[in-house]
């Protein structure tokens, strides 16, 4: 691998900044790869379009945009119609089918994870962006499970460790389910 | 060195800054720079500093002097419509000689122009901002661990020349995320203070170098900071021309005359390049990218990326310009850099221009197109 490409996006709210900075850390902490996680979002903190893009490679990351994205995690269909595009052709879309009901016509490896009825599943709406984290675990190949799973604890506030580590397990388990029944 | 942590710019400017003694920080809060302040509110009081969110710009700058005439190493920060505003006190900081240190995280436009996005509108800025013949010293980081070698070294060059220090970051590199440890100390440079009898310090005697001793006020040394032209023991000298002469050549002077202990470089496969590309900052990091992918296809490329800004690195440009074909300045403004770049290559090499000025930085390939042109 020398340079991957991810995009995590969705509203603002959606928690999906603090998934990028996760996957970085499980990536630039945890593996010890080259990482660089910029983020893009609008004037409102709240409701408005963003997106987090974690570039990881072999070797030191200079440029720190996207020239081809290899992984979208899209939670909202806006981000979806605007990112599914720069997607590589064996790219892999994982999205969350509440919000986003309209695929991109081109063929592409889509991967529907209900981030957000888990997480509500679970009791805890708010962790949609771990749920989404555990899938992108067991589908994106990109970085382990352990090092994702150390990276989420490490990040969360105190006494939200474990929710959050529930969430991202669900998604985890789910995902891997998806995997199995796609090959 | 420290663990390794997944550091924002402005994280790891913060902590520089603090590593190189920094106590006192007023702000206002303004994007893309905020995070330096909202740090700085949680930091200072835990190391014995003081953070005061001020009322407005002005009132910023003007508290990080009056903290800087006390003793503390001061900072503010802020992006270009909050340094626009600050330009009177800075100027001030200047012509008084009181060391501190300002951010200026860059964005797009005139005024208040394109809050969240990256520029590198702000070069002359940083040069020009305030009116008069003064010095002029600016750094500029390319990632996050040079925010904080940055950061170090504007505070330790601010207390060495005694002169308000210019740090331009952008709104890509403040907001991107790397992973860095810093080191657990940093080298530490103090203002110049004196050691003579009370009665007999002469505020504005300068030493050997052009830096007079400073005295915090408070100590019993007594003097007063003048924004009119003033003699040595700073007091105004308005219709003195011999006294206005000598100030006016002591303040440009007493930087331009060790810019080399300023010039700081960064030299990529300059060796046998053909093709150099002058570039900092944000746009440095396309350029690098474009600078290696051309070398794999043959093309002698190169890059000058200049982390000293101000002074400018002529005698770095000047080693080039004699022995490229051609220089490329890339830029994310329409030129700043470009006629500096020209004064100094005086013909001896074709100067060529790439910008960027949409609030993106510019794709390695648009440079790399460039390159091929000129090969």
């Amino acid at each position: 691998m020398k340079r991957y490409e991810a995009r995590l996006s969705g509203l603002g709210g959606q928690g999906v900044i603090l998934a990028g900075i996760i996957l970085a850390e499980a990536a630039g902490i945890h593996e010890g790869r080259q990482v660089v996680q910029t983020q893009s979002y609008g004037p409102e903190s709240r409701g408005s379009a963003c997106k987090c893009d974690v570039i990881i490679g072999d070797e030191p990351v200079k440029y720190p945009g996207v020239y081809r994205l290899n992984l979208l995690v899209a939670l909202s269909q806006d981000a979806c119609d605007k990112y599914a595009r720069d997607l590589v052709p064996d790219g892999l879309l994982i999205y969350d089918p509440l919000y986003v009901k309209n695929l991109p016509e081109r063929p592409l490896r889509a991967c529907a994870v209900k981030a957000t009825e888990t997480a509500e599943g679970l009791g805890r709406k708010i962790a949609a962006n771990m749920v989404a984290l555990g899938a992108v675990a067991a589908l994106a190949g990109l970085v382990s499970a352990d090092s994702l799973a150390r990276a989420v604890a490490a990040r969360s506030p105190r006494g939200t460790a474990e929710g959050n580590l529930a969430a991202f397990r669900a998604g985890l388990a789910a995902a891997r389910e998806l995997r199995s029944a796609i090959s | 060195m420290t663990t390794p942590r997944l550091l924002q710019g402005n994280e790891a400017l913060v902590e520089g800054a603090l590593a190189a003694g920094v106590r006192f920080f007023a702000g206002y809060p303004i994007t893309p720079a905020t995070e330096i302040l909202e740090l700085m509110a949680r930091k200072l009081p835990r190391l014995g500093g003081k953070f005061i969110q001020m009322e407005d710009e002005l009132g910023s700058m003007g508290a990080v002097i009056g903290a800087s005439v006390a003793g503390a190493k001061a900072m503010t920060a802020s992006s270009g419509p909050g340094i626009s505003l600050k330009q009177e006190n800075i100027g001030f900081a200047i012509i008084a000689e009181i060391p501190c240190v300002v951010v200026n995280v860059m964005r797009g436009g005139p005024s208040t122009g394109m809050p969240t996005l990256p520029s590198q509108m702000d070069v002359m800025q940083a040069k020009w901002g305030a009116h008069g013949d003064h010095p002029a010293i600016a750094l500029a980081p390319w990632s996050v661990e040079e925010c904080f070698t940055t950061a170090v070294r504007a505070v330790n060059l601010a207390e060495r020349f005694r002169t308000p220090v210019t740090l331009l970051s952008d709104a890509e590199i403040a907001h991107m995320r790397e992973v860095y440890a810093p080191p657990e100390s940093v080298e530490t440079i103090d203002r110049p203070r004196p050691n003579c009898p009370r009665e007999e310090y002469v505020p504005y005697r300068p030493d050997e170098r052009g830096i007079p001793a400073m005295a915090d006020f408070g100590s019993g040394y007594r003097w007063h900071p003048d924004s009119n032209c003033h003699d040595e023991y700073g007091f105004p000298a308005t219709n003195n021309h011999a006294v206005g002469d000598k100030l006016v050549r002591r303040l440009v002077g007493k930087v331009n005359d060790y810019a080399e202990e300023i010039h700081w470089l960064s030299e990529e496969r300059l060796e046998d390049a053909e093709i150099v590309v002058f570039a900092f900052g944000s746009v440095a990091r396309s350029a690098s990218e474009a600078v290696d992918v051309a070398r794999s296809q043959g093309i002698k490329a190169g890059l000058l990326r200049p982390i000293s800004i101000w002074p400018f690195p002529d005698p770095a440009v000047a080693k080039v310009a004699a022995r490229a074909k051609a220089i490329l300045v890339a830029e994310g403004n329409l030129g700043q850099l470009l006629g500096e770049v020209q004064r100094v290559a005086a013909g001896r090499c074709p100067v060529a221009h790439f910008s960027r000025v949409d609030g993106l930085i510019p794709r390695p390939e648009q440079i790399l197109a460039r390159i091929k042109e000129l090969a």
